[in-house]
């Protein structure tokens, strides 16, 4: 029958599963700083594979991609600024005795 | 029937677009709702490194996996029962979207059980938290961002599940057809953005200081 689910979809499916597999596993091996950068990494790939495929971005104009892409622009803006606060204080709160 | 676009649009492709283009201004409100919190943890997460470490290894890293999976597979049976419909099987659509709910509602079991997990184990910010040693203040935010942040996600998830059981129920007497589906494809939306802020969270909450 043609309601079988379409190739794409059960690609991503075991794709997103196969990923789950692989952060948790790689959460358990000691590699310091880079398990966070592994875990968000890993966790950005698998928002990306929802948002091209089960939410069909792959498929759609311009505009709607100009849509999706800026609540997360917004959100990029708002992490780079605190980031360029908390991340390079030498003393925090600011003012605060060494 | 709505097989006939709203007096405002030309036709039912420019209303079907401009019903997905609501959603995502409504989903980008919503990434910036999610985003705030997140900073507020990425911010304390850097101040204490240790102590949210610490804390994260007191999570049920087996059920936040098995949540994760469940939700990535309910996702997976939204997207192809979306795609069922516009094939006009509006029955075998409905048993998807059901099954997909279902799946929501074993996230929300397993959730409970993990919170009275938790709370046993003295873990809830003012409710006896007896996590002690130098980590205790750190891990106490730790644990204001998890409850905070997993119940505002379970009351999406629950928000979800009645949507789609109403689109579950809709498909099943017919509403929608090839030409007509509009509402299928926007609650899909919905809930493929509800799994998307989960592996976020997932990464945050369940993956850091499992090493030492």
């Amino acid at each position: 029958m043609s309601w079988y689910p379409p190739r794409a979809l059960v690609l991503s499916w075991a794709g997103l599963l196969a990923l789950l597999g692989l952060t948790v596993f790689a959460a358990y091996q000691p590699l310091g700083t880079f398990n966070t950068v592994i875990a968000l990494g890993i966790a950005t790939m698998k928002a990306l594979l929802i948002a091209a495929v089960f939410m069909e971005l792959r498929e759609r104009d311009g505009l709607t991609i100009a849509f999706a892409g800026a609540g997360f622009f917004w959100l990029a803006v708002m992490l780079w600024l605190a980031f360029s606060d908390y991340l390079t204080r030498p003393v925090a709160p600011a003012g605060a005795a060494s | 029937m709505p097989d006939t676009p709203a007096f405002q649009f030309v036709d039912l492709r420019q209303q079907h677009e401009t019903a997905q283009l609501g959603m995502w201004v409504f989903l980008a409100t919503e990434v910036l709702f999610f985003g705030g919190l997140i900073l507020g943890y990425c911010v304390y997460r850097f101040a204490y490194p240790d102590g949210f470490a610490e804390a994260a290894r007191h999570t049920q890293i087996a059920i936040g996996t098995a949540n994760t999976a469940i939700l990535l597979t309910s996702s997976f049976l939204v997207a192809w029962a979306v795609s069922i419909v516009r094939l006009g099987v509006g029955r075998v659509a409905s048993i998807v979207f059901a099954a997909a709910a279902l799946l929501g509602c074993v996230f929300l079991v397993l959730k409970g059980i993990e919170y009275k997990i938790e709370y046993d184990e003295h873990l809830v910010p003012g409710f006896f938290f007896a996590f002690r040693g130098p980590n205790a203040t750190s891990a106490w935010l730790f644990f204001s961002f998890y409850f905070v942040a997993t119940a505002v996600h379970a009351l999406h998830v629950a928000i979800g599940i009645v949507v789609l059981i109403v689109i579950a129920l809709k498909s099943r007497t017919g509403t929608y057809s090839e030409r007509y589906h509009a509402p299928a494809t926007v609650a899909g939306l919905y809930w493929h953005f509800v799994d998307l802020v989960w592996v976020f969270l997932f990464a945050l909450i369940y993956l850091p200081g499992r090493t030492s």
